[in-house]
């Protein structure tokens, strides 16, 4: 048994036989010619094969991944009919009187050379493209039909390669591929792309050596949970994999069983279910798991990840992005919510003996209201741009929330005044985390246009028990009668006064409490997107009539 | 000569999509058109000299456009780069 790790690309486990991607290596010989005017003859015919090469490989790319992803084919065609890679070919032909092959294939590594050494993970990931059209032009100077090789018939197969240029991605034999595993690559390569899209595992950057170590027709697994290529498991080890696969399968038969149908119970209630999310990398899974918006999105990856102050175009450009790529669907983006466990060195917050009852959340935007107003302009002009609604954390006192919605409207004043739109229908809403906001529900629920409960802090602020502690675990009981009672008593004032009430915290995605969570009244669960499934599962077998 | 400053706002900069779409888009004016950042200027026509650029989310770059149709040239590039960059 033999370990790889790289980095996982795609969530899933393949179990398969291994096939060692091999390329028929072009060597390319410089030769001497006599008359130039005929190897550039040869050069233009080639270049038309080549041509029209590609346009048959971006239809089949359409199908296999999208408008998208196909794209790549067009700009290997545009770059195919580069002005100063063409002359840079035929003026080598010319002065130097070599055949087109060596022509092409010197120019290809200068122009490829040219992108390795850019300082963007994103270009240098380009030299790959240049190589593969230099091939495929030295393929087409050379007369062979095609670049790259079918996988063959078997299915199940795990493809090794030091790295896999986009037309040969494509050429492969889709139905029989079960994973890919690259010694090089990046999240942006096309290896990663298709894996993406097939929803099958890839392992990228294994490293040169993990080659060596891989033959035809080893059974392996691969990881694209951890990142790990197991070779010749054990028995156990395989045992185990197989009944993760199976958790999984389990998992995928949920989705197509219940992807598109309503969260509505036995009775005709219907609940709103709603994702999780801290980054505008996990939308995906959003959409994947069919959620019907966003009820808690985490601002704080923006300041977390930032060596200073995000900027208002900054937050602007991510917000925006998140609005449209949920396409008019609810999107609520809590404000910052740092301090405590989640600290930002630049906000040099100082080290307190309580962080969890200390400067953390609203009460931080509060005291240096210019990072308040950064953040509230940048969400108000994405407004204009989806269906959003803001969320403020930690709130406990009515005089807090007044002093948020004037700050607010002094936001709305000045992008008035500047003439940037943003939407009038924004919903403003808090978190109901501390009990004092519970308790004074009544008064909160006139101001704002919704709640949304955060369990774990709720729990924590109400038994006195510290999230981070593990050995007071069984004096933190969840279902607390204390916890349900201030959620019902949230929910009863959010209703008598207009305003709908949510959950986003752990518990909206703990099933053994949904029917108590219907019979409150609650509108919306918010929950991990892997959640959203699951919890619709639970709220379709509910009769609330009995 | 029009000449227009562009900040860019796409997260990835000018990548390869784009680039071909702005390669492609340029060829449709007598104009010549280039791209400047830095002290190093090339033209839009030429995609991996433009991808050479390496121009990134946040960078400010300057085009320049010179020939019969440079007023409409300058309106519809300007459109261009707002909605794809």
């Amino acid at each position: 048994m033999k370990h790889f790790t790289g980095k996982g690309i795609y969530g899933a486990i393949a179990i398969g036989e291994i096939s060692v991607f091999k390329r028929h290596d072009i060597k390319v010989k410089r030769i001497k010619i006599d008359n130039p005017e005929k190897e550039l003859d040869r050069l233009e015919k080639a270049k038309e094969t080549a041509l029209s090469q590609l346009e048959e490989i971006y239809n089949k790319a359409l199908v296999e991944v999208g408008e998208a992803n196909a794209q790549v084919f067009e700009v290997h065609k545009m770059m195919l009919e580069d002005e100063d890679y063409s002359d840079a070919i035929s003026e080598m032909i010319k002065t130097q009187s070599v055949n087109a092959e060596y022509a092409v294939a010197t120019t290809g590594d200068n122009f490829a050379e040219m992108f390795a050494t850019m300082d963007d993970s994103y270009m240098q990931a380009r030299a790959i493209d240049v190589r593969d059209i230099s091939n495929r032009l030295i393929n087409c100077l050379a007369g062979n039909k095609s670049s790259g090789r079918g996988a063959g018939p078997r299915p199940g197969l795990i493809i090794c390669a030091d790295d896999l240029a986009p037309s040969e991605t494509v050429s492969l034999d889709k139905d029989s591929v079960s994973a890919f595993v690259t010694a090089y690559g990046s999240s942006n390569s096309h290896t990663a792309i298709l894996a993406r899209n097939m929803n099958i595992p890839a392992i990228i950057g294994v490293g040169k050596d993990f080659l060596d170590g891989v033959k035809d027709g080893d059974i392996a697994i691969a990881d694209g949970f951890t990142g790990t290529l197991i070779i010749n498991p054990d028995q156990v080890t395989l045992k185990d994999y197989r009944q993760r696969q199976e958790a999984e399968a389990e998992k995928k038969e949920l989705l197509q069983k219940l992807k598109g149908k309503e969260n509505i119970t036995l009775d005709g209630t219907e609940i709103n279910i709603y994702a999780n999310i801290g980054n505008v990398e996990n939308i995906g899974s959003v959409l994947l798991n069919d959620a019907g918006g966003i009820g808690l999105f985490r601002s704080e990856f923006l300041y977390l990840e930032n060596k200073d102050h995000p900027t208002e175009a900054q937050q602007f450009n991510v917000y925006k992005k998140i609005l449209e790529s949920m396409g008019g669907k609810k999107v609520i983006i809590r404000t910052l919510d740092i301090g405590a466990d989640k600290q930002a060195p630049y906000f040099n917050l100082e080290k307190e003996e309580n962080p969890a009852l200390g400067l953390r959340a609203i009460r931080i935007c509060l005291t240096r209201p210019e990072i308040f107003k950064t953040q509230l302009r940048a969400l108000y002009r994405a407004s204009a741009y989806g269906n959003l609604g803001i969320m403020f954390p930690m709130i406990t006192s009515v005089s807090e929330v007044e002093e948020i919605l004037n700050i607010c409207q002094e936001v709305k004043s000045q992008l008035s005044s500047e003439n940037l739109p943003y939407s009038d229908k924004t919903e403003i809403g808090i978190m109901i985390e501390t009990p004092a906001a519970a308790i004074i529900s009544d008064k909160l629920a006139p101001l704002v246009d919704f709640f949304s409960v955060g369990t774990n802090d709720l729990i924590q602020y109400t038994l006195a028990c510290d999230r981070q502690n593990p050995h007071i675990d069984q004096f933190c009981d969840t279902h607390h009668e204390a916890i349900l009672r201030l959620i019902e008593m949230s929910a009863k004032n959010a209703h008598a006064n207009d305003a709908w009430i949510g959950i986003c915290g752990e518990l909206a995605a703990d099933t053994t409490l949904t029917e108590t969570f219907l019979r409150m009244g609650i509108d919306e669960l918010s929950v991990s997107p892997g959640f959203v499934l699951k919890v619709r599962e639970k709220v379709r077998e509910i009769n609330l009539g009995k | 000569m029009k000449t227009f400053e562009y900040t860019i706002k796409d997260n990835l900069g000018i990548h390869a999509r784009p680039a071909g779409m702005l390669a492609k888009k340029v060829k449709d004016y007598q104009s010549s058109i280039s791209i400047k950042k830095g002290d190093k200027e090339v033209s839009c026509s030429k995609l991996m000299a433009l991808m050479g650029l390496g121009v990134k989310y946040g960078d400010t770059v300057t085009i320049n456009i010179s020939g019969p149709d440079e007023d409409i040239a300058e309106k519809e590039i300007k459109t261009f780069l707002e909605t794809n960059l």
